[in-house]
């Protein structure tokens, strides 16, 4: 048993190098005197300096974060009750051309959601920039949501849904204190799916921009032609660094103030 | 259900928290005045400080938007949801703009300097008189190999291309039009032609080059040279120049039978809402002084006479692969724009030659 | 009735985007794909495509790639989300997860490129152990592995889920009855976690199929598939009637793959 579970963990080290070793990568040369990602000339600050200094830069960054943050908000919230509603929905075939109609969006390639989406803005008369940046991030990222949240959906047990519908419940109180608990993992997964679609969009985000709003992806693709600097590189590396402190930041304190609580209402799990 | 409300109340903090920062940042950079000039240009392409130097001069504050091809931008001028004062486009593509009457015609009572550009460089087929477009960078497209690998001097010719010694080892630019061009070129035709024979020539031409070909990429053939994936590439002068830049092995040539000679010039789309402070933006990049800096920064050829001869490192002028004497390379031939039709044409014939 | 309105107020939202976001570009992409680049309706673009053998081609070789990276992705994931949830700390290891998907694709490729190429660190290892220097990049084993990292997250997610809701008692009850780690996997995890596997092919299968910059960054153009073609009919030919076609057959081949992964949720009324 020991020696099953130390080879897993093993395997899973390695999963987990694999999945760092370019961020690492990247990290490592933004610290690079010489200007390209291969060969390590010597140390230098430099490219970090260059950043701090690049207010434009910064507020792209800025906006960028709001835009993802803001997105994948609201397409959670939206694809979730959409994943519910599709559960719920009695018809098979219904709920079979709602599925196939989700995930359209996600095989179309980006080129084809972007252009249409402007197609369909201008057509609308409505004005680019960053509202209509974020409806169309709102809109590629929903079917991932619903994607995510709906394995969690088909494992609740019916008969808990029943139970709660024979003493009473509406279908508020169900939705709020017998499903939503019980796909949270899903939702969580849609959430950072979501804000992960928002942060790499380039495609999607340049057609339908305008008036001064830019993503960091579109900087950095538009930046591809004259060679991306390692400026880029240092300041990836900060935002790695300040989401890495946030997520274990956020992690203990949830754990801490669990057991706070565990400790205060005397309960032994 | 607490965890969701508390994870959701994070998210909405984080949001306002950002929303204020942003808030913060557009008003400490925004000077007072409320008069923008809109720049749609290629990502990095202009020193940034000239714009900050701009914005102080004239008071007009700049919005610095950036495309990463022709075809995109052309997209988005052509929708026209966003009002761009100044667009930088290449030649082919200004050519395609002025026959879509997408563009304003240059006011030149409000342009000064027009006089320190290089006089071949004006007047040119895609753009006759000027009416429309002032040259910002130019180029051409050449090959570049690595002396480590491949004898110096060895390799004067885009035919050289298909010497059997190079098999497996070249890299090509991802472009139709560069392709078959430098193909055509290679074969003694223009690299505008639309005889289809010699289109059909050229890919059977073409489809031998395939067995030397390692891979065709775009703009990431700067990193695989400097890293010396391959010995040869295809690709542009521009780019050619900060590879060297980054690996002194690297040497760039411009081909015997001639090449395509590129333009990135700055144009003013219909949509412009700032007509006075773009002819200003293009005076301020006219000046000599200017231009040179620009130059230095971007690492490309300048079009700016007075420029080269007075303010650009005298070094980096007198280097004949980037700063030919126009009189004795023949055949350098600017792209037209072929029509919907031949582009397609072009491309079917690259796409069946990379699916080989 | 107050839960049938509940339900509808519910789907509302839902509804509204796919009338504005997908039926409305789709029927946008339907008209386009009728017009030739003159703008004149015709049907010569999805002629073209079924009688051009470049398009078939192409349409066969994004099937096998799109189908061996999701296989590939599906092998390493499975394992690793399945060892996950029976570790601690869990949702820490699930934003470790994701954590990296938030650096630029970009950036990622670039860095891989450093790695993999004749200088990088991966040649110098196989240089030091008398391997020897070895072409990496351009390679379809190359093309693949960067494209299997890409997708890992968007397939361990789900499946780390559909373990983490196994009712515990389940696996309990196995081992009650005397069956060992790997017949309680066979027989209990795995047949009950195949929702999360379905969503995991689905998140991983049909973007794959239209990879396209990977295919050049990494790949060199030597593997085209049917996004390359639809980016370059967009972007560079300008042809959006072809681009719009393949497009469509794009969403074509997706339902079938639906058809065939048979996601309709199925209520368990009951069952356990």
């Amino acid at each position: 048993m020991t020696e099953k579970m130390k080879w897993s963990k093993l395997y899973l080290f390695f999963v987990f190098i694999l999945l760092y070793t370019p961020i690492f990568y990247l990290i490592l040369f933004s610290f690079n005197e010489g200007g390209t990602m291969n060969h390590f000339t010597g140390f230098t600050l430099e490219h970090y300096s260059t950043v701090l200094q690049d207010s434009r830069l910064i507020q792209i960054v800025v906006q960028t974060l709001l835009l993802a943050l803001l997105s994948s908000l609201i397409s959670s919230i939206i694809g979730t009750l959409g994943a519910i509603g599709i559960y719920y929905v009695k018809n098979v075939r219904t709920q079979e051309v709602l599925l196939n109609a989700n995930n359209i969006l996600l095989v179309s390639p980006d080129v084809i959601i972007g252009s249409s989406f402007l197609l369909l803005f201008t057509i609308v008369g409505f004005q680019l920039g960053f509202v209509s940046v974020l409806l169309a991030h709102i809109a590629f990222s929903i079917p991932i949501v619903v994607l995510m949240v709906l394995p969690s959906l088909e494992e609740i047990n019916p008969s808990m849904l029943k139970a709660a519908e024979d003493l009473g419940a509406n279908g508020f109180q169900i939705l709020w204190h017998v499903i939503l608990p019980n796909i949270l993992p899903g939702i969580l997964s849609g959430f950072f799916m979501a804000f992960t679609y928002s942060l790499d969009d380039f495609a999607v985000t340049f057609f339908v921009t305008g008036n001064g709003f830019t993503t960091l992806a579109v900087e950095i693709y538009s930046r591809a032609r004259r060679g991306v600097s390692l400026e880029i590189n240092a300041l990836s590396a900060l935002l790695f660094i300040a989401s890495l402190l946030l997520v274990l930041g956020y992690y203990y304190l949830s754990i801490y103030s669990r057991r706070m609580k565990k400790v205060k209402r005397g309960v032994a799990e | 259900m607490n965890r969701l409300l508390q994870f959701m109340g994070t998210v909405v903090v984080f949001i306002l928290l950002l929303l204020g920062v942003n808030l913060y940042l557009s008003h400490s950079s925004g000077a007072a005045t409320s008069d923008t000039l809109t720049i749609y240009n290629w990502g990095d392409y202009i020193d940034p400080d000239l714009i900050t130097e701009f914005e102080e001069e004239s008071g007009l504050k700049v919005v610095y938007e950036t495309f990463d091809s022709n075809e995109a931008m052309y997209t988005k001028v052509q929708q026209g949801g966003t009002k761009y004062d100044i667009v930088v486009p290449s030649e082919y593509m200004i050519e395609r703009m002025i026959d879509e009457d997408l563009l304003h015609p240059l006011d030149y009572a409000q342009i000064e300097g027009m006089e320190h550009l290089v006089p071949e460089f004006l007047d040119l087929s895609f753009d006759p008189g000027n009416q429309y477009s002032v040259p910002y960078f130019w180029g051409t497209l050449g090959l570049i190999y690595n002396d480590k690998l491949i004898e110096e001097g060895s390799i004067t010719s885009w035919a050289d291309l298909w010497n059997p010694e190079y098999s497996d080892r070249l890299m090509l630019i991802d472009g139709a039009r560069e392709i078959l061009g430098l193909t055509l070129q290679s074969l003694g035709y223009s690299l505008n032609t639309k005889d289809l024979n010699e289109l059909a020539e050229a890919e059977a031409k073409l489809s031998e080059l395939a067995p030397n070909v390692k891979a065709i990429v775009a703009d990431e053939i700067k990193m695989y040279m400097i890293e010396e994936e391959a010995p040869i590439a295809v690709t542009f002068s521009g780019e050619a120049a900060d590879m060297m830049w980054e690996n002194e092995n690297l040497h760039y040539v411009l081909p015997e039978e001639g090449s395509n000679l590129w333009f990135d010039s700055i144009v003013i789309p219909k949509t412009a809402q700032n007509i006075s402070g773009a002819h200003e933006f293009i005076s301020f990049m006219l000046r000599p002084e200017n231009a040179a800096l620009n130059a230095e920064y971007i690492d490309y050829s300048s079009p700016n006479q007075t420029a080269i001869e007075e303010f650009i490192d005298e070094e980096v002028v007198s280097d004949e692969q980037f700063y030919p004497n126009l009189a004795d390379v023949e055949h350098l031939e600017v792209y037209k724009n072929l029509g919907l039709e031949y582009i397609g044409i072009y491309n079917d014939i690259f796409l069946k030659f990379k699916m080989k | 009735m107050n839960k049938k309105s509940t339900q509808s107020t519910m789907l509302f939202p839902y509804v509204l985007w796919l009338a504005l976001f997908v039926f409305a570009p789709l029927l946008l992409l339907i008209y386009q794909s009728l017009l030739n680049i003159d703008g004149q309706f015709t049907i010569e673009n999805i002629v073209t495509y079924f009688t051009s053998a470049t398009y078939i081609t192409m349409t066969i070789q994004s099937f096998i790639f799109a189908g061996f990276i999701t296989a590939v992705t599906l092998l390493v994931s499975y394992p690793a989300a399945y060892v996950l949830t029976r570790t601690e700390h869990k949702e820490l290891w699930r934003m470790l997860l994701i954590l990296p998907t938030w650096i630029n694709i970009l950036l990622k490729a670039y860095a891989f490129i450093g790695i993999l190429s004749q200088s990088g660190p991966v040649n110098e290892f196989l240089e030091t152990i008398g391997i020897g220097h070895q072409q990496i990049l351009f390679t379809n084993f190359s093309f693949i592995l960067v494209a299997t990292y890409i997708e890992l997250p968007f397939m361990m997610m789900p499946i780390m889920n559909a373990i983490n809701e196994i009712d515990p008692s389940l696996i309990k009850a196995s081992h009650d009855l005397g069956a060992n780690e790997w017949e309680t996997l066979r027989n209990i995890i795995i047949p009950l976690s195949m929702n999360g596997v379905r969503s995991g092919i689905q998140a991983v299968f049909i973007p794959s199929l239209s990879l396209f910059m990977l295919t050049r960054l990494i790949g060199g153009n030597r593997v085209i598939t049917l996004g390359t073609a639809i980016e370059q009919h967009f972007l560079v030919t300008q042809n959006w009637g072809m681009g719009s076609t393949i497009g469509i057959v794009l969403v074509v081949l997706m339902f079938i793959v639906m058809k065939l992964t048979n996601n309709t949720p199925t209520r368990k009324r009951g069952g356990r």
